[in-house]
């Protein structure tokens, strides 16, 4: 194997597990340290620096970080990362000193965002600053997107969302709420210098089967029912409710029933319980308010009686898969049943519509109607016209809303500098040695034994009759404390100086998890793999292995369950292994 | 500060034939200075013992004073343990092997604790071939008060801040040769690959047991003036040959070229399979490994690896005739069977 080069920023990156799997690549060690600290502040701005919507992630991320992270290697449960991210934001003091200054001088430049969403948002905080003139254009009456219009009130407070979109609007962004663009050419004809288009997947998936028609009344598409509740339109629901789909949407327009006066609320979904796109912890919130959830069922028809919906047949089916993995629903052969009840929300998945862009522009459009986007600079085939978030590549999730908004507007503002988009930035990397003394270190090294906490939650009953009222509370400052000691600091890397070592055994004694071996170097990485003293078989971790060594072998290190509990440092006697804490960021518009 | 080491263990680790994993034969975190080679030799008598899935509650750990004599803390921690006077390890041994013959005795000592205030000691364990493992953690210096020259120290050896030692060395595995040790080795702390199956055939030989191990003293002695550090060691090294360890219900699988190889079968039926790598050496030969320790010296080398093994020893325990029960499970009726017993007793003195 060749020596790993610890000089290419992406192998540290790799080890910092949950930053690497964030969207955004938030600094998600750095953050959890500042919450033990309790410098809630430092923390916020963090997290607002690189994913923006810290107080609305904290309650509602996808958290691609929590299966990445490290810890749940080593025990059951992953660090509760994103509700500490929400301990964040609920403690922070005032942070308006610490908001970027927008010049009172304009560069000249105008942008017309389209969309209020995340993406669009994004783009906004990352221009602003830079002297962009920005028009914001959205046909709902408050900055937000989907944010504001699907996720419900009682998973985010309004203050909360007001509060994140209002920093950003607040920075001098033109709004045209309620406007409805039905014309890019239009908007581009206005003479703006880039035009970035955040506008989502606005359309609900419908489900054309018998019945569809007659029942129209009580049949609702899930998206645009949880919309019509958080702006006020839709107040009520009928007593039995029947949720199609098994995804987050789902859970929230379940749960949202519920609080409208759904007694018997029931979420059917065609896949196994297990296959369902629903977050874990968001089917175990919707069981826990008393909605059973019913797998392997697939609709046939929807049965009307005297005109008005009697309820939904369904078909019992079992998943079956074959050798590659492919699933196949294949029916039981038991009766169908029919679920009866007065209303059905269909939330069966998204899509993007574009009827508003003209095909004549330059924007090119290819398969399933989507337009072409480049991946890394989010350009479309026009190059003044940008695309992110779900309108990009179609539905995802708030943080990758956020990751492309900000790659979307270094691009827009390397386009409007006239320079190529296609020269990206290099990250941000900081390597600091973490040595204070003998056996001490500026991070808490000592690795903790506590399991996850659980977040409290209020009262069901009070709930379930208030909309608004936000189940979760959040974790108080001591369990926070707790939580976050529970993380591995995976951050503070483990570097290996060859020049220095003396191969005294001491690191590969003292590491708990056998993470280091002495071994000669002279296979592919996979038999290297086998001949380690644990074998390293978790593929997708990386193997660092110095030069080599005065007696022909290599230091050869597992990254996969170190505990970055420094161990090997503290036993190094020459100074050869080294605690340095790893800082990378990604690098924004104009930076 | 924080000096702890965390709980998690890697999640795959082995178990062995009791269902332990190599965490149940740690013991608590050392507090040796970092790089000390006794630390590696702690871990080797783990790995060892894990291997050989031995009973923890059936070692008992012995050890006198200094560097060396603090170890036995750092390995087994579910095993017996008793920290004695300096150099007075083999007498608090051999009272607790003649007490119980049924428990392992690990006695590990310096080359201080063995070579001067207690080389009258450890002679006499020697000869009288008490049926226990001693190691000596031999770093040529009093690690522990800050370095002087031991009685291991070779001519002209200086440690860190000292002079060349004048003095001639005691070779302890000649000494234990002479003294009739029915098995001899030498390694080298740095060595794992080598100490571990030497470890295992010293718990398993019947008879005294005894492995000098070379082990770096980081502080005091690591310099490169130093015969005893990481580097002079590294550069010096030579093996009689490549032990294998084979325990009594694995079946032999390698195959040994023939002529370069010896084997020797121990009393539990476990078998010590030597790759020689000197033709010259015969394990059964103590005057072989005498004159085979002399020659690689004069070539200035150290001479490491499996020396000498007696396949027909016989322990204190045979060579006196001891109750073959461990005493604590003789009952009234053992101790005084009566008087008949007493009768014939007597009647065969007459």
């Amino acid at each position: 194997m060749k020596p790993t080069d610890v000089k290419d920023p992406e192998y540290f990156h790799k080890v910092v597990d949950c930053q690497y799997a964030c969207p955004a690549h938030t600094p998600v060690p750095e953050y959890i340290r500042l919450i033990a600290a309790q410098r809630y502040t430092d923390a916020y701005m963090i997290n607002w620096e690189s994913n923006v919507f810290p107080g609305v992630l904290g309650r509602t991320c996808d958290r691609p970080c929590e299966p990445a992270c490290r810890r749940s290697r080593i025990e059951e449960e992953p660090v509760a990362i994103c509700r500490l991210k929400r301990v964040a934001a609920d403690n922070k003091s005032n942070v308006a000193d610490r908001l970027p200054a927008i010049p009172k001088e304009k560069n000249g430049k105008k942008i017309a965002l389209l969309g209020g969403g995340p993406a669009s948002l994004t783009v906004a905080r990352d221009l602003m600053p830079l002297g962009y003139s920005i028009d914001l254009y959205d046909d709902q009456p408050a900055g937000g997107g989907f944010m504001r219009s699907q996720i419900p009130a009682f998973r985010l407070p309004e203050e909360v969302l007001n509060e994140e979109v209002n920093m950003i609007l607040d920075m001098g962004v033109l709004t045209q709420f309620n406007t409805y663009v039905d014309s890019l050419k239009s908007i581009l004809d206005k003479g703006y210098d880039a035009v970035f288009v955040g506008t989502g997947a606005p359309r609900g998936r419908d489900l054309d089967l018998p019945g569809r028609k007659e029942a129209d009344d009580n049949i609702h598409i899930g998206i645009d029912w949880l919309s019509s509740v958080a702006f006020g339109h839709t107040s009520t629901v009928g007593k039995r409710v029947v949720v199609m789909g098994g995804g987050n949407t789902a859970m929230d327009c379940c749960r949202t029933a519920r609080r409208l006066g759904g007694e018997d609320v029931k979420v059917v979904v065609r896949s196994p319980f297990d296959d369902m796109k629903a977050s874990p912890w968001e089917k175990e919130d919707a069981m826990h308010e008393g909605i059973p959830i019913l797998d392997n069922h697939v609709p046939q028809e929807f049965v009307v009686e005297n005109g008005k919906l009697k309820g939904v047949v369904f078909e019992k089916v079992e998943a079956q898969y074959d050798d590659k993995g492919k699933r196949t629903l294949v029916p039981t052969g038991e009766d169908s049943v029919l679920i009866e009840c007065d209303d059905v929300l269909m939330a069966i998945g998204q899509e993007n519509a574009f009827p508003w862009i003209e095909r004549d522009i330059g924007v090119e459009f290819g398969k399933w109607d989507m337009p072409v986007v480049n991946e890394v600079t989010f350009q479309s085939s026009n190059p003044k016209v940008f695309f992110g978030g779900d309108a990009a590549f179609g539905p995802e999730n708030v943080i990758t809303a956020v990751a492309h908004g900000h790659q979307a507007a270094i691009s827009i503002d390397l386009f409007c500098r006239g320079e190529s988009v296609d020269t990206r930035p290099a990250p941000g990397v900081n390597l600091v040695s973490q040595k204070m003394g003998i056996h001490e270190w500026s991070y808490d090294n000592a690795v903790e034994d506590d399991k996850r906490y659980i977040v409290p939650q209020a009262e069901l009953k009070q709930t379930l009759s208030d909309r608004k009222l936000e189940v979760e509370l959040g974790f108080d400052a001591q369990t926070a404390f707790r939580e976050a000691q529970r993380c591995l600091n995976c951050d503070v890397q483990t570097v290996f100086a060859e020049d220095r070592c003396i191969e005294c055994d001491a690191c590969i004694d003292i590491c708990p998890t056998d993470c280091l071996t002495f071994e000669v170097n002279d296979g592919e990485e996979e038999q290297i793999r086998q001949k380690l003293k644990m074998p390293a078989n978790n593929l997708a971790q990386d193997l660092y292995v110095s030069e080599d060594l005065p007696t022909g072998r290599a230091m050869i290190k597992d990254e996969n369950v170190c505990l970055h509990c420094g161990l090997c440092a503290e036993r190094c006697p020459t100074a050869a292994w080294d605690m340095q804490k790893f800082y990378y960021s990604v690098t924004k518009a104009g930076k | 500060m924080t000096y702890q080491r965390p709980n998690f263990r890697h999640p795959n680790l082995p178990v062995n034939e009791l269902g332990y994993t190599r965490k149940d034969y740690e013991g608590a975190l050392s507090t040796l200075c970092a790089g000390c080679g006794h630390d590696s030799i702690s871990a080797a008598i783990v790995q060892a013992c894990f291997e050989m899935s031995i009973e923890p509650h059936k070692v008992a750990k012995l050890s006198g004073i200094g560097c060396s004599s603090k170890t036995p803390t750092y390995f087994l921690g579910n095993s017996h343990g008793f920290n004695s006077v300096h150099g007075r390890m083999p007498s608090v041994a051999t009272g607790a092997n003649l007490a119980n013959r049924e428990m392992i005795y690990v006695g590990v000592s310096g080359d201080g604790d063995t070579a001067s205030i207690g080389m009258g000691q450890f002679t006499h364990a020697v000869r009288r071939n008490l049926n226990m493992m001693y190691v000596v953690e031999n770093n040529g210096c009093y690690g522990l008060t800050k370095g002087q020259d031991s009685a291991t120290a070779d001519v002209g050896s200086a440690s860190k801040k000292g002079e060349p030692n004048p003095f001639e060395p005691i070779d302890l595995a000649s000494v234990a040769l002479q003294l009739g040790a029915t098995f001899v080795a030498r390694s080298f702390s740095g060595d794992r690959a080598q100490l571990v199956p030497l470890i295992k055939a010293a718990i398993s030989h019947r008879g005294f047991a005894f492995i000098d191990v070379i082990s770096p003293c980081v502080t005091f002695n690591n310099n490169p003036a130093s015969t005893k550090g990481y580097e002079h060691v590294r550069d010096h090294l030579a093996a009689t040959g490549t032990v294998d360890f084979v325990p009594v219900k694995q079946e032999i699988t390698t195959s040994y070229p023939e002529g370069e190889s010896q084997e020797v079968t121990l009393h539990d039926g476990s078998v010590v399979h030597l790759q020689k790598a000197d033709p010259e050496l015969d394990i059964n030969s103590r005057r072989s490994a005498l004159r085979l320790i002399k020659d690689y010296k004069a070539k200035d080398q150290i001479l490491t690896g499996l020396l000498f093994m007696d396949e027909d020893s016989r322990d204190l325990h045979e060579i006196i005739g001891t109750s073959n029960k461990p005493l604590r499970s003789l009952n009234e009726s053992d101790l005084c069977p009566g008087q008949k017993v007493l009768d014939n007793l007597n009647e065969s003195l007459r």
